[in-house]
């Protein structure tokens, strides 16, 4: 790499045999005048080249992790014990120059949101050419070296996003941007805490590849951080999982995931839907109880109050790291029997099935919704005919931009469709406004939206949310209110303590719970969920995917169910609408949908989402992202990312109609599905089946 | 800032009830931290603040002054005396006397009324109007907020003593007619500031979910967005009441505010200072620091307020 030859490589000479070294570290946050133990006792260590994953859901510790290693925690935080030695120094031992030498050549750090992460006044270019300024570069040669950098991490138009504000770029691009900074002073250690997150499943797949594909041009170290559990196994060699500020099991990520040792790893794992789960195959499991606050377990296992193993020795001896194989540790008395963890939640579950004979509850024929942007028309919304049955759950399926929530709001009456559009509410049309709707009407129909905070009022008190809900849609007041306020929070298994509390007091799970019990006060036919699980833990999104599945079937509600996570769709899915740029390009079971033939654009979709299990599998590469839906590409809508495209052109010049190709199974697609079929299937056999 | 306390709490997240069935009754699934707590704590933090503790000291010293300063000022704040007109201070008449010999100190005490009398109710009526214009304005936005903001825009181009002045002029000066003209024009002000508040909040699920719920304008505007954008109320017309103060002495200074010989501050720096000149200076300078006092202390407890309300 002719990258970085400026920078001094001197100092590396002779490397230790590990890049980092994290030995029995504890951090504490000084609160109120009082030390609070956020990590207690946390070691391990990362090789050279090797990928290191720390999973764990929020408040575990790994973001503080992040920060002690860099020496960027914030000011009431310390290091109260242990050690952080990076390439054989200990970065708590420099004086403020060397630690700024050391933060600008030996570690690099990735964030979240790489909209965050940039100046939003200064131009990308003059960003990127900052790092190598820093080094010492001149500054027309630095702008030179940003355009290879960018077009190192594979940014088609290199010229183009320098001269851009971050506003102008996609987060998936901006993200790449902050990859290559972090690269740029080719570190020993790059930190990637939660890269992907806010990004789409597409767009996540190919950052991720990037990622792979520079750590090893680069010669790097990886520290990955990340909830993500699939995203870690793909990613890691090992991995340590992190649990109320300890790790509580460390080793090689495919044995880690297949065969987890310690009881929190055995529920975590149980709380994702996948391998094709199914709402009618069983609940999903979950943990009990709750995350403790930091310093409140004193003795004993942290986690031993909410494990089903755990007994007196557990509460009172606190485990050691037991070496449960060569290379795997995990910090339980018991863990040779934490594969035999008893469920916390039981299976046995009988769900009815929708019926499918009924008249819909909700028809939708041409509904399309356009927007005037400044003298722009942008079609989010276009022809959508669908019909929902009752106590069915209708998936939306797409990237963002596809128009999944807009469709949503359009059902609702929050947004007013196109003239020409119909909604059929059990075969009445209904008001294209909300505010013109009916008191029955809108009982009829409600949402649960993907961010809590955003949907609960925070100057109300539980009780007042709920109760208002019931007033106005059940109509019902005084004692009877009272009385079905009572039931509502215990079907959503939430206690009568809770009500005098306002949402900021409430953890995520909590205040997602009294949305639902709000949305439920009506009993209404129809229900809206807006990703309500993405903002939440995965052991905390499995307690409220059972809710829901349960809820849905003792109330025979429809549900239309909008996710990017396909594992949740599908777990709690009985058809699916595939949307591209506000068109319905694939619609069936989820059965169909999911197991094939695929639309070329399902398929893609599919094939971004990284497995649990870590089995490489070929990608379906969807390159570029989707277009504005104010410029929408002629023909086939989809054909510009296409990866089947026809040579003929015909995808180019005329789109192809939403038909029915099979009984149930709708496409929008040129290629006939047989076709499809046969092609899908010959790149199956070219890989290793993934169960 | 204030001192003593670190904003900064470590990133940790209570849990959730994770496994609904099975989790013990006494968990503690909520934050241990109830809205009373959080009250007390910024109340605590308030009252530990030293600008507020000077600020509500000043201010409680001329609340006292306006309720009972006839009974404890040395003089009577409107006896004329011709023998002792324009004494310097002294043991006698501590800020002395002015032109027609009446005790400065007993006029600064005594004039405190009305102004701590029109100043609030003016900012109030103000407050409660620009409110309800401002939380109009951010809710249904369109061609309602197109006009008020307009008229705002040009109501505002104007120094708001000017326009009082002009309207004080048309109607006569009147306690009342002071209320109606400082809290017609401040009520502009804090429209706008309300507005930019609401328009944070509109696009929030809550609102959807409310006009879900079929709820009434009136109701989305007053009981879902009011209680959320109260914060930056509360710091405007904490603002606002110095503001108020002050163009209630300018106007009296003018001659269109509280007229003599009922004390006044403005009004009496109006007529005291021509005698400036000839050395007579305690006659205006006394009620001159009596208004930068109170303006000041006001100020001080505003900016305390928001202080603790920001964080």
């Amino acid at each position: 790499m002719t990258l970085a030859t400026s920078f001094d490589q001197t100092a590396v000479v002779e490397q230790p045999p590990t890049t980092l070294e994290v030995n029995h570290l504890d951090v504490a946050y000084r609160v109120r005048g009082n030390d609070r133990l956020a990590l207690r006792d946390v070691s391990f260590s990362i090789g050279r080249q090797e990928s290191f994953g720390l999973v764990g859901e929020s408040g575990c510790g790994k973001s503080t992790t992040a920060l002690a290693i860099t020496q960027y925690l914030p000011r009431n935080g310390r290091l109260s014990g242990g050690s952080v030695i990076v390439n054989g120094q200990d970065p708590a031992k420099m004086d403020k120059a060397s630690l700024r030498r050391f933060r600008a050549r030996t570690i690099s750090m990735v964030y979240q949101e790489p909209g965050r992460a940039l100046n939003p006044s200064i131009r990308v270019g003059r960003q990127v050419a900052e790092v190598y300024e820093i080094a010492g570069t001149k500054r027309h040669e630095a702008l030179a070296r940003a355009e290879e950098l960018l077009r190192m991490v594979q940014i088609a138009d290199p010229g183009r996003v320098l001269h851009s504000y971050p506003h102008q770029l996609s987060g998936g691009m901006l993200q790449r941007v902050m990859i290559a900074m972090a690269l740029a002073s080719e570190p020993s250690l790059l930190i990637l805490d939660e890269p992907t997150t806010a990004l789409d499943a597409t767009v996540e797949a190919e950052v991720l590849d990037l990622v792979s594909s520079l750590r090893q041009r680069f010669q790097t170290s990886v520290l990955f951080i990340s909830h993500n559990l699939a995203v870690i196994a793909k990613m890691c060699d090992r991995v340590g999982v992190m649990y109320a500020g300890e790790l509580v099991e460390q080793g090689p990520a495919r044995e880690v995931f297949n065969n987890p040792r310690h009881p929190y790893t055995v529920g975590l794992l149980r709380c994702v839907p996948r391998g094709g789960q199914r709402k009618d195959h069983g609940r999903l499991d979950t943990i009990p109880g709750f995350l403790p606050g930091p310093g409140e377990v004193q003795v004993g296992c942290i986690f031993a109050r909410r494990c089903a193993l755990a007994d007196q020795r557990c509460l009172e001896e606190t485990p050691p790291m037991y070496e449960v194989a060569p290379g795997r540790t995990a910090r339980c008395h018991y863990h040779e029997r934490a594969p035999q963890l008893p469920r916390a939640t039981p299976e046995d579950v009988q769900l009815r099935r929708p019926g499918s004979a009924e008249q819909p509850v909700i028809r939708l024929r041409a509904v399309s919704k356009t927007f005037h942007v400044r003298g722009e028309h942008v079609r989010a919304v276009v022809g959508v005919d669908l019909d929902l049955k009752a106590g069915e759950t209708l998936g939306l399926v797409g990237e963002s931009g596809s128009g999944k929530t807009t469709l949503a709001r359009v059902l609702l009456g929050l947004s007013v469709p196109d003239a020409g559009s119909v909604i059929e509410l059990e075969g009445s049309p209904l008001a294209p406004e909300c505010t013109k709707r009916d008191r029955k009407q809108l009982q009829a129909m409600q949402i649960v939206f993907q961010n809590p905070d955003s949907a609960l009022n925070r100057r109300h008190s539980v009780r007042h949310i709920i109760t208002r809900a019931l007033n106005k849609l059940a109509g019902l007041s005084g004692q009877a209110c009272e009385q079905r306020l009572l039931e509502i929070v215990r079907s959503v298994r939430m206690e009568e303590r809770h009500l005098p509390l306002r949402p900021y007091q409430l953890s995520g799970g909590l205040k997602q719970r009294v949305a639902i019990a709000r949305a439920f006060a009506g009993a209404p036919r129809v229900l809206v969920c807006d990703e309500p699980t993405s903002a939440l833990d995965v052991s905390v999104q499995a307690a409220i995917l059972n809710l829901l599945a349960d809820l849905q079937s003792r109330e025979r509600v429809t549900y239309v169910f909008i996710s990017h996570d396909l594992g949740v769709v599908r777990y709690l899915s009985d058809s699916i609408a595939v949307l591209y740029l506000g068109r319905v390009m694939q619609y069936g079971s989820a059965e169909t949908v999911f197991s094939g033939p695929h639309h070329p654009y399902t398929e893609s979709l599919l094939s971004a989402v990284p497995s649990l299990d870590g089995t490489p599998r070929e990608r379906i590469r969807l390159t570029g992202e989707i277009p504005s839906a104010a410029r929408s590409p002629s023909g086939c809508v989809f054909h510009t990312r296409c990866p089947r495209r026809l040579a003929n052109g015909l995808c180019e010049s005329s789109e192809p109609a939403l038909v029915e190709v099979e009984p149930g199974h709708m496409m929008r697609c040129h290629i006939p599905i047989a076709e499809l079929r046969s092609m899908q299937a010959s790149d199956a056999a070219r890989q290793p089946k993934i169960s | 800032m204030t001192a003593g306390t670190d904003p900064r709490v470590p990133p940790v997240a209570a849990g959730d009830a994770g496994g609904a069935e099975g989790s013990p009754a006494g968990a503690a699934g909520a934050l241990d931290v109830s809205v009373k707590q959080v009250r007390r704590e910024q109340l605590h933090q308030l009252v530990r603040s030293k600008p507020f503790l000077v600020g509500a000291l000043i201010l409680l010293w001329w609340i006292v002054c306006a309720i009972f300063g006839t009974s404890f000022a040395p003089y009577s704040a409107t006896a004329a005396n011709i023998v002792s007109t324009q004494l310097a201070p002294s043991a006698a008449h501590w800020f002395g006397t002015n032109d027609v010999g009446e005790d400065v100190l007993s006029r600064v005490i005594v004039g405190a009324r009305d102004i701590l009398e029109i100043a609030p109710l003016a900012t109030l009526f103000g407050t409660v109007v620009g409110t309800t214009i401002g939380l109009a304005q951010g809710y249904l936005r369109g061609a309602f907020d197109m006009i008020v903001g307009r008229i705002v825009d040009a109501a505002l181009s104007l120094p708001t003593v000017i326009v009082a002045f002009l309207f004080v002029v048309a109607v006569g000066p009147s306690t009342f007619t002071l209320i109606m003209v400082i809290g017609f024009v401040f009520s502009l002000i804090i429209a706008r500031t309300v507005r930019t508040a609401v328009l944070g909040e509109r696009d929030l699920d809550y609102i959807a979910a409310a006009r879900l719920r079929g709820e009434s304008v009136l109701h989305v505007m007053f009981v879902e967005i009011l209680p959320n954008v109260l914060g930056p109320i509360i710091v405007e017309f904490t603002v606002r009441l110095g503001y108020a103060i002050f163009t209630i002495a300018t106007l009296s200074f003018l001659g269109f505010g509280v007229q003599l010989p009922t004390p006044d501050w403005g009004a009496d720096i109006a007529v005291n200072s021509n005698y400036l000149a000839a050395g007579y200076w305690w006659e205006t300078l006394f009620p001159a620091l009596a208004i930068a006092s109170l303006v000041i202390a006001i100020n001080l407890i505003g900016d305390s307020i928001e202080a603790v309300l920001v964080q």
